[in-house]
């Protein structure tokens, strides 16, 4: 009996070790399933080469990834050794600290800030947003940009009806009122035997898309959060004459200018309007950008792109995220070592060529950056100027909040957009109040 | 003297257990027992009710674990007492509850009578109509949304044939009203057969010579519907009425994955938006209260009811 309990003992012992030593030598990674995801995983393949430690990857559907994340953080889940979360997640994730904070492991390693693009640090690393504590490193630069039918755009009996209808000459919109002009132009048109419609905009509901449409509208007149950046002084700001402006422009764009149908559109319906020859052009993320451009029915020379035109400024809607590490990870070092390596100029140059955005400057200011993608030029003109949405810890009740006031207003044509700003600015100080920040 | 299974079991039973066993009443077997199931009950059930109804009353955020805690009295309650947002849902929730279970008592019903005769086809019939409650709310949520679609869609098609509106023309979840009725529609076509099931039991439960002796008395038909068919039926129609509203008042997968809420917050039911509150808002302490609030209102329905139910069966 006795050798029985000695034998048992000895081999749960070897198990466990054996156990240990596997999850020592595996890292996992969260992050969102999208096309730079499959990118990351084929660059992934050199860390684990040079390093022995395996790599595994979580990857969740973009409308259910923050839901799923946010609870695995909130629950202190062990999932994520490293994350490529949103970068309004990082409030929460510094100040509920699940997230490690890097400074010292930057200075160790010699990783600086200073080699990457400013509006990344401050968007995707930063919190207090500005300040020198870095949550992230960043990962994959992005903003929401345009893409059209440029085979449509260069024909000539589509120019010509162009120049009838409108007196001027069908070009990439220059303003949000010339995409407008455009879209309205394209809607309903009978273009080789099909009906096809003006533009594909972001609508959806739930998570964050209609926030992340309309802002770029709202962004391009001149929308601010607050009055002074801090303050929380949001009157005046979030319903400003220009902002109303804007919403009632977005919702314009999408009564006049949209396939029927597309009540509660995100990124994927976006793409499937335009894969499938529907509209003339489409809103989305530069991410999905070089898949679309090697698009075997609609990429190539049909294809082409643009920075979301400005309005009263130029300004566009930040995405991307930054890659940072979870506290409660049991392989805290070798998650480090992931970003040690990811932060290399090299891995970040092939980072860009494999369809990943590199927030690197070593990568964005090559000379030969510019004409590496169609898409390359019109990435660093949106880079130059874009907003993000409010990052605080409560960002979550904040982007809800707003989602419903936007959605009622812009799809089922609720109330004024007066009234939907004012409501937002009552839903968000109730926020603030309850965060203690007013 | 006949050995009956207890006297086997006793004599089975081990000296020295049967000793410790023998000082202790019947009542204290009973505990015994009962025991276990208890304090899985309280642990599982009873503490969690009792802990959320503290909860309620505190600002506190399960995603902010280092914030402090602050007792905020019946503040939560009050907000949401008088949120207009939350009275809206209340009432989508009633529209979606009262539309929903009408239609289904009168549609189950109606096609429970109907197939409780004997004809040739009969049981292939009864498991064709009872298909739709056994496939996934998710399943059927994803290919009604599909069914739906203005462009493509079996629906707006089938619509567009018989009265000739233009199928692209409406959008059965979109803007404009129709959203409501279209998740009406989804799950009346997906739960009637369940409200079927349920009555056809109660009509096959009527014993022939009743309507033997009804058509002794020269009782028309109709006569026999309403003065023996339906008395003899209502318990069980009963019956499924509460579950259905049960089932519907906490309606959630089907009603996301069909509209979100939307548009707007046209379809946003209650079960949905404390979801919102609870685990995307991270308002924890908030949407205790409003999860109290509607497990009293589906209390307190349910017991009047079931009350209701009693007495009807007492007839």
């Amino acid at each position: 009996m006795k050798a029985r309990l000695l034998t048992a003992t000895a081999v749960g012992a070897v198990l466990s070790a054996s156990v240990a030593s596997a999850q020592s030598n595996e890292l996992t990674l969260c992050w969102a399933a999208w096309d730079p995801a499959n990118a990351l995983v084929e660059l992934s393949k050199d860390f684990e080469a040079q390093s022995g430690i395996k790599m595994k990857f979580e990857f969740i559907p973009w409308p259910n990834f923050a839901d799923r994340m946010l609870n695995e953080l909130n629950s202190g889940g062990q999932l994520c050794d490293l994350l490529i979360g949103d970068s309004q997640w990082i409030g929460g994730g510094a100040e509920n600290e699940h997230y490690i904070k890097l400074n010292d492991f930057f200075a160790a390693e010699s990783i600086s800030m200073d080699d990457f693009a400013p509006a990344t640090v401050y968007a995707y690393s930063t919190w207090p947003k500005g300040e020198p504590n870095y949550y992230a490193l960043p990962a994959m630069g992005d903003a929401n940009g345009w893409f059209y039918r440029k085979d449509w755009f260069e024909r000539d009996d589509i120019k010509a009806a162009y120049k009838e209808a409108t007196g001027a000459d069908l070009r990439e919109p220059q303003s949000q009122k010339e995409l407008l002009q455009i879209a309205q132009f394209f809607q309903g048109r009978e273009i080789d035997g099909q009906t096809v419609y003006g533009a594909s905009i972001f609508t959806e509901r739930g998570s964050e898309g209609i926030t992340m449409g309309a802002t770029g509208a709202l962004y391009a007149w001149g929308f601010k959060y607050e009055n002074t950046p801090g303050s929380y002084d949001m009157e005046g700001a979030v319903n400003s004459p220009q902002a109303v402006e804007a919403l009632e422009f977005y919702k314009e764009l999408y009564k006049t200018a949209t396939p029927p149908g597309y009540d509660n559109a995100y990124m994927e319906q976006s793409l499937d309007a335009f894969k499938s020859g529907q509209v003339a052009m489409a809103m989305n993320w530069f991410a999905f950008f070089p898949g679309l451009a090697a698009d075997p029915n609609v990429g190539g020379d049909k294809i082409d792109f643009f920075v979301n035109p400005g309005q009263n400024q130029p300004a566009s809607t930040l995405g991307g995220q930054g890659i940072s590490v979870v506290s409660y990870s049991d392989n805290i070092d070798g998650a480090l070592q992931y970003i040690k390596w990811f932060a290399q100029p090299d891995v970040q140059k092939k980072w860009w060529s494999m369809g990943g955005y590199s927030c690197h400057l070593a990568v964005l200011n090559d000379p030969g950056f510019k004409d590496s993608a169609p898409f390359a030029a019109d990435f660093l003109a949106a880079m130059e100027n874009v907003y993000d949405f409010w990052q605080e810890p409560a960002y979550a009740s904040l982007l809800l909040a707003m989602q419903d006031r936007l959605h009622n207003y812009v799809v089922a044509d609720q109330g004024t957009a007066q009234e939907a700003l004012d409501g937002l600015i009552a839903d968000w100080t109730e926020v603030f109040e309850d965060e203690g920040k007013l | 003297m006949t050995v009956t299974p207890i006297d086997r079991m006793a004599r089975a039973t081990p000296p020295k257990l049967a000793r410790r066993v023998r000082g202790l009443s019947d009542r204290a077997i009973a505990w015994l027992f009962v025991t276990p199931t208890l304090f899985l009950l309280l642990a599982i059930n009873i503490f969690p009710l009792i802990w959320t109804v503290r909860l309620s009353f505190t600002n506190y955020a399960a995603n902010r674990p280092a914030r402090e805690v602050e007792w905020v009295g019946l503040r939560n309650y009050e907000r949401i007492l008088t949120s207009e947002g939350i009275w809206s849902n209340m009432q989508t929730t009633a529209h979606f509850l009262i539309w929903t279970i009408t239609l289904q008592v009168l549609l189950g019903f109606t096609l429970a009578w109907l197939i409780n005769r004997k004809f040739k086809g009969n049981d292939l019939l009864t498991t064709l109509i009872v298909l739709p409650m056994m496939l996934s709310p998710a399943v059927v949520g994803n290919f009604w949304t599909f069914l739906y679609q203005p462009q493509i869609g079996l629906f707006n098609y089938v619509v567009e044939l018989v009265t000739g509106t233009p199928a692209s023309s409406f959008s059965m979840l979109g803007p404009g009203g129709l959203a409501k009725w279209s998740i009406i529609i989804v799950d009346t076509w997906m739960w009637t057969p369940f409200v079927m099931l349920i009555c056809l039991a109660g009509l096959r439960s009527i014993p022939d010579y009743i309507y033997e002796a009804a058509e002794v008395d020269r009782a028309s038909k109709w006569r026999q519907f309403w003065t023996l068919t339906v008395p003899m039926v209502l318990p069980f129609l009963m019956l499924a009425v509460l579950f259905r509203g049960i089932e519907n008042f906490k309606m959630f997968d089907m009603v996301v994955l069909l509209t979100g809420g939307g548009p707007g917050n046209e379809t946003l039911l209650a079960s949905i938006d404390l979801k919102r509150e609870a685990f995307e808002k991270w308002r924890t302490g908030y949407s205790s209260a409003y999860a109290i609030i509607l497990f009293v209102t589906v209390f307190g329905l349910a017991s009047i009811y079931v009350k209701a139910l009693n007495k009807v069966k007492e007839r």
